[in-house]
Order: C-alpha cells, then structure tokens, then sequence
C-alpha cells in the first residue's frame, strides 16, 4: 500500500505506514496467513524473506558459474575480468586468515558465496522502497495471501541469525575436525585461564558466552544496518508521499519533494558503500571465526 | 499518553546522539591513526586501508544499530499501547 496512492480521505498516518511496511508475509506451516505475535516464535516463517534471498541465491550461483562455463584462457572478456577480480579478492584473503591449504578448499569459496549472495541481498534495498510492494498489492490479495511484502531479506532477523548461526556450525565442525574431540574439549576446558582443574567451569562458562557473543553480533551487525537503512528509505518516501498531496509552493509541504530527492540520492549513495561494506564485513568475520577454529591454544 | 510520547522523543534523542558522539570520536580516532600509520610507511597503506574499512563497518553498525531502534520507537511505537 503505498501512501500517495491513498491519499484521498482515508490515508494511512506517517506511522501505519511504516508498521505496515515493517510486517512480514508471514505464513505458519500448515500455509495460513498468520501474525508473530511473540518475539521468538519458531512455528511461523517469514515467506518474503526465504523467497527473495532464494531467488538471489540462485541468481547468483547462475551468474558466476556462466562466468566460470565460458572462462577463457585467453584475453578474458570484461564480465569474466570482473568476476577474476572478485574471486582473486576473496581468496588472497582467505590466505591471509586461515593458513591450512587443504580447509581453504572448502571456505574461501563458502566466503565467496556468503559475500555475493548477501551483497545481492542487501543491493535490494536500492530498489524503489515501495515498487515491488505496490505490485504485490495488486496480485497478492486476489491470490489469498495477506498484503504483507517486505523484499530486503537481510533486514529481516532470522535470515541474519540464521546465516551466522550456519557459520557457527561450520567453525564448530573445523574446530572438531582440526583438534579432534579430545583436542576441542581440552581448548573448551582450559582456553582462556589456564589447565588447573578448578578453572574449567570458568573456562568453558567464558568459551559459551565468546561463542554466544560472536555469532548474535554477526547477524544483529548486518541486520540493523539494513533495517536502519530500510526505515530510513521509508521515512524519505514519506517526504515524498506528503509532496504528493500536498502540491503548493506556498504551504510548507511543498519543500518536501526537493527535501524527498535530495535526501534519497545522497542516502542511496551512502548506501551503496554501506551495502558493499556489510557484505564485505560478513565474508571477512566468517573466515576470522573458521580461522579461529584452526589455532589451538 | 503524551508524557510517554515526550519521553520516547527524548530516548531516540539521546540514542541518535550519544550513539553519533561514540561513532564520530571512533571514527576519528581511526582515521587519524591510519593517516599517521601511512606517513609514516606509505608501502602498508593498501593492507591497512582494508582494515581499515573493516573497522569503519564495525564502528558504524553499533551507531546505525541505534538509528534503527531510534526510529522504531519514533514510527512503529513499540511501548504506546
């Protein structure tokens, strides 16, 4: 729904915009539309969410693996240029953090895939706040679904907890796998203190809150960085919206359309580097924490 | 009601503003450091800028994590029933 559609008698305040526009398209599992209404509720998930990230994900496995079908050893072209820059970037830092060749294999390209597809994710936001909304306003509801659509899945909680909770797992098991399971419960028992048997409550008390600390960081950076950039999207198509009905040049109003693109064009461009910045950031926080699987103490 | 509204306004004040003043004093900091860091070995300055744009993120989100409560507590009202 979008505010200067509904302009006329019955328009939705500045707020039931954008509580509007925070709700997800929830479904529970037997496929009915349903409301959160806790904070943590594990029988319903967010349709919205799981549709575009795996849309994007199999966006962008097709697109780097025609780079890697038609990759010449030749002169490359510029699309097989760019997708070498970007691979050669991630694996020289992939070498920088985690120095045993053979797990390389597995997680300089994971780090590839992480920061591709959350890059694809966050670039979401550059689309208009309220384009793919309004479309969905005009198919959804016919179909039986509820008007809900929200199409940054980074800015959504459980894709963000869920992506650093999967990097936990795969440091726990590189944990196990390079210590083997005496080595890892001796690290769990006696890290951050010391070998002395009355330590090891302590130790391993202090080795779970790391492990909590770490992986609820990692997803709550990434998300609030794009929520805050969606909501900030929002308040500037309200500027907009108020413009829209408000159109003369003497009421205060009307200074909000140039406030509305002056505001939009220079957070776009802010947002481009923080978009970048945050997938970058997450592809080099799950390398530091599988590299920090593989140090013993 | 209106005593609510008025001491949610002032909580996304202090929010926004606080969390501006420990971001810009990190930033800086930074910064600063990074410039003294590569007059003083210019060859570093491609690694540390990348680290150095590692920080300027992790910096920023505490910052933009704020914003984002900021205004839910502005717009979505979270406490008013």
């Amino acid at each position: 729904m979008a505010a200067s559609e509904n302009a006329g008698t019955n328009g939705p305040s500045a707020g039931e915009y954008i509580q509007h526009h925070l709700q997800h398209l929830q479904k529970n599992f037997s496929f009915e539309n349903v409301k959160q209404t806790s904070l943590v509720d594990f029988s319903v998930f967010n349709l919205d969410s799981l549709f575009y990230s795996v849309i994007l994900g199999v966006l962008g496995c097709f697109v780097l693996w025609r780079a890697a079908r038609k990759a010449s050893s030749g002169v490359p072209g510029r699309f097989q240029a760019a997708v070498e820059i970007l691979s050669e970037m991630v694996e020289s830092q992939a070498r920088g953090v985690i120095h045993n060749a053979k797990s390389r294999k597995l997680v300089a390209p994971l780090a590839l895939t992480v920061f591709v597809w959350i890059f694809l994710m966050n670039a979401m936001d550059m689309l208009p706040v309220d384009a793919l909304p309004v479309l969905w306003h005009s198919i959804g509801p016919s179909m039986g679904f509820s008007d809900y659509q929200r199409v940054v899945p980074t800015a959504d909680l459980s894709t963000t907890l869920g992506l650093s909770v999967s990097v936990l797992l795969i440091s726990l098991f590189y944990s196990v796998k390079i210590k083997g399971v005496g080595g890892w419960t001796h690290e769990l028992m006696a890290a951050p203190f010391g070998d002395r048997f009355f330590l090891y409550p302590v130790n391993f008390l202090m080795q779970l809150i790391e492990f909590a600390a770490k992986t609820i960081s990692h997803g709550m950076r990434l998300f609030g960085n794009m929520f805050a950039g969606e909501l900030i999207f929002m308040l500037i198509a309200l500027m907009g919206g108020a413009w829209a009905w408000q159109f003369n040049p003497l009421s205060g109003g009307f200074w909000l359309g140039i406030g509305h693109v002056i505001a939009g064009t220079v957070w776009s461009l802010f947002h481009i580097l923080v978009i970048t910045l945050q997938a970058f950031i997450f592809m080099m926080l799950t390398l530091i924490y599988v590299g920090q699987a593989h140090d013993s103490h | 009601m209106e005593n609510i509204l008025g001491l949610v306004a002032l909580a996304c004040g202090l929010i926004v503003g606080l969390g501006a003043l420990g971001a810009s004093i990190g930033i800086a900091l930074m910064g600063g450091k990074f410039l003294e860091a590569s007059a003083r070995q210019p060859e570093l300055m491609n690694e540390l800028q990348t680290k150095m744009f590692i920080l300027a993120g992790l910096i920023d989100a505490a910052f933009l994590i704020g914003v984002a409560i900021a205004l839910l507590f502005a717009f979505a009202r979270p406490f008013a029933v």
